[in-house]
């Protein structure tokens, strides 16, 4: 069965169309990369599929259900978060409230979740009162996710995890991908750190100037010379 | 100098009523809202109102606390003026702040509505109680306490300090404690990532108007209470909010508070030099300065 399934995919901001066409699909317990150049259109993609921008034409599914042009805050509820790529925490508030914001649509107790949070990010745990403004960027990164997990999602969205973050860290960020995957969240990752996605991926899509360009196993496409040399630089 | 230093903490305190709730508003909506000295003149009329009109009409007796100028009445009134002006904040930014976000209208029409909304408010309470300064109660005698260093205080005044020391703990253990606190504080952080996350941010917004006008209402009393209602009340305030507000970092709470009490003591030593009409001026330097050198305010906070 698809968990998230995306169908002919339009959009863009004001009067031009930066996404074009796109489809693409999520397996369960599946992480699919999407990839390409700067500007391709991998962080709209992500915009579309959770509603932060209103799609022209196409459709989006979550669980065989239709989401198609629902906001952010009714998406998050039917069992999909997003962490943005930049401005992903709350800064003035402590990691703690950080994670307990994520949860803030939950009536139910908590506090499992909040120590299984604890339990993927042990480096969090001790440091959960300190505010999230003072922390490095791969902790702040963990913070981002913990908050979008807290939600207990089906899909994960993530905008660009390792984005300015020190090589050793990129490691560290993959490796937690991988742990959160293997609680059985689905995630679908957008990144310019492609090879190293990759290897983590059951498959990718390559994005190029907002349409798909080449879909296949993770694999596979870092097997592939003309893809790598066109658009996973040489 | 020690008693204009106190009474500058008190008129602080009363600033700090309203720059706290400024403060949560701009933080949230990136709005300058000129209409919430306004606020604060609503507050005090409705009291003015309940007092004077409708309790005794209601036949409560016109009793006072000890040494206090201000009985059962007031008592009842201080309450029922925040609640009202809570609602009226919030219908105000239903009717007329909210459909312009919606349209994505730009700082400068917002801040001319709020001016408009403003003046509606000032006529609205001249029309009904006329241009002269009213008092709760006319003519009574507050006898002052002798402090230590030659300071006269007022029951009154330590009234008003307590008063707001304790709105101040209540509005603390509200942002830390409750989810709709901490709601608020991740709102007036990154309003974007608050609703990605599933934050009702419409309810958190109804929330702040609620609690900034009911904060302004009390500030409106208090200062009724110790000097005396006019219709410019609010408008006067006006200037020291704002300059509490920048001086404490805009978004930050306890900035304003802070920079309330600066703003407070700055403008009544003043008057130890200058004549009390130039108060005003004071908190206009005092924000020209702040602006001029350090636009983020002394503790940090967005910039102005």
């Amino acid at each position: 069965m698809m968990v998230l399934e995306v169908r002919n995919l339009t959009s863009g901001y004001g009067e031009t169309d930066i996404l074009q066409d796109v489809s693409m699909k999520l397996g369960e317990n599946e992480i699919v990369s999407i990839i390409g150049p700067n500007g391709a259109g991998k962080s709209t993609l992500l915009k579309t599929i959770f509603g932060i921008l209103k799609p022209r034409r196409g459709f989006v599914r979550l669980q065989d259900k239709e989401i198609t042009g629902l906001s952010p805050d009714k998406i998050v509820r039917k069992g999909m978060s997003y962490v943005p790529q930049v401005d992903n925490v709350f800064h003035s508030l402590t990691i703690q409230e950080n994670l307990e914001m994520g949860a803030f649509v939950r009536t139910d107790d908590y506090r499992d979740r909040l120590q299984e949070m604890y339990d993927l990010f042990p480096l969090l745990k001790d440091r959960r009162n300190q505010k999230v403004g003072n922390l490095s960027g791969g902790q702040r990164q963990m913070v981002a996710m913990g908050r979008a997990l807290m939600l207990d999602p089906k899909v994960l969205l993530l905008d660009e995890p390792s984005a300015s973050l020190a090589p050793m860290l990129v490691e560290m960020i993959f490796e937690k991908i991988v742990d959160i995957n293997k609680t059985g969240v689905a995630i679908v990752v957008v990144e310019q750190n492609a090879r190293e996605t990759l290897k983590i991926s059951n498959r990718g899509c390559v994005l190029s100037m907002g349409r798909k360009v080449f879909e296949d196993t993770g694999k596979a496409i870092l097997e592939n010379e003309e893809v790598g040399k066109l658009y996973l630089g040489g | 100098m020690p008693e204009l230093i106190v009474y500058g903490i008190v008129l602080g305190s009363i600033i700090a009523l309203g720059a706290i709730g400024l403060t949560l508003v701009y933080g949230i909506l990136r709005f300058a809202n000129f209409a919430h000295g306004d606020l604060l003149t609503t507050g005090a009329y409705i009291a003015l109102f309940l007092v004077t009109g409708l309790f005794p009409w209601l036949g409560i007796p016109d009793t006072t606390f000890g040494s206090l100028s201000f009985g059962w009445r007031m008592a009842l009134a201080f309450p029922i003026a925040m609640v009202c002006v809570a609602m009226a904040s919030i219908l105000f930014d239903r009717i007329l702040y909210r459909p312009l976000r919606k349209k994505r209208s730009g700082p400068v029409i917002m801040a001319m509505s709020a001016l408009g909304a403003s003046f509606i408010i000032r006529m609205i309470v001249l029309i009904l109680w006329g241009a002269d300064s009213l008092f709760y109660r006319p003519g009574v005698l507050r006898p002052a306490i002798e402090l230590p260093l030659e300071i006269k205080i007022r029951p009154d005044q330590i009234l008003i300090l307590l008063t707001v020391l304790s709105l101040v703990v209540i509005l603390y253990l509200f942002l830390q404690r409750t989810k709709m606190g901490k709601a608020m504080r991740a709102t007036a952080d990154n309003i974007e990532l608050a609703r990605v996350s599933g934050i009702d941010t419409e309810r958190v917004i109804i929330w702040t108007w609620g609690i900034g006008g009911a904060l302004a209402a009390a500030g409106g009393v208090l200062y009724g209470i110790d000097v005396q209602l006019h219709p410019y009340m609010g408008w006067n305030f006006l200037l020291p909010l704002f300059a509490a507000t920048i001086l404490g970092g805009i978004g930050n709470m306890y900035g304003a508070l802070i920079g309330a009490l600066i703003m407070g003591v700055a403008q009544q030593v003043s008057t130890a030099y200058l004549l009390p009409t130039y108060k005003p001026a004071i908190a206009f330097i005092v924000m020209i300065l702040i602006l001029l050198f350090r636009p983020q305010g002394i503790f940090g906070g967005r910039r102005a």
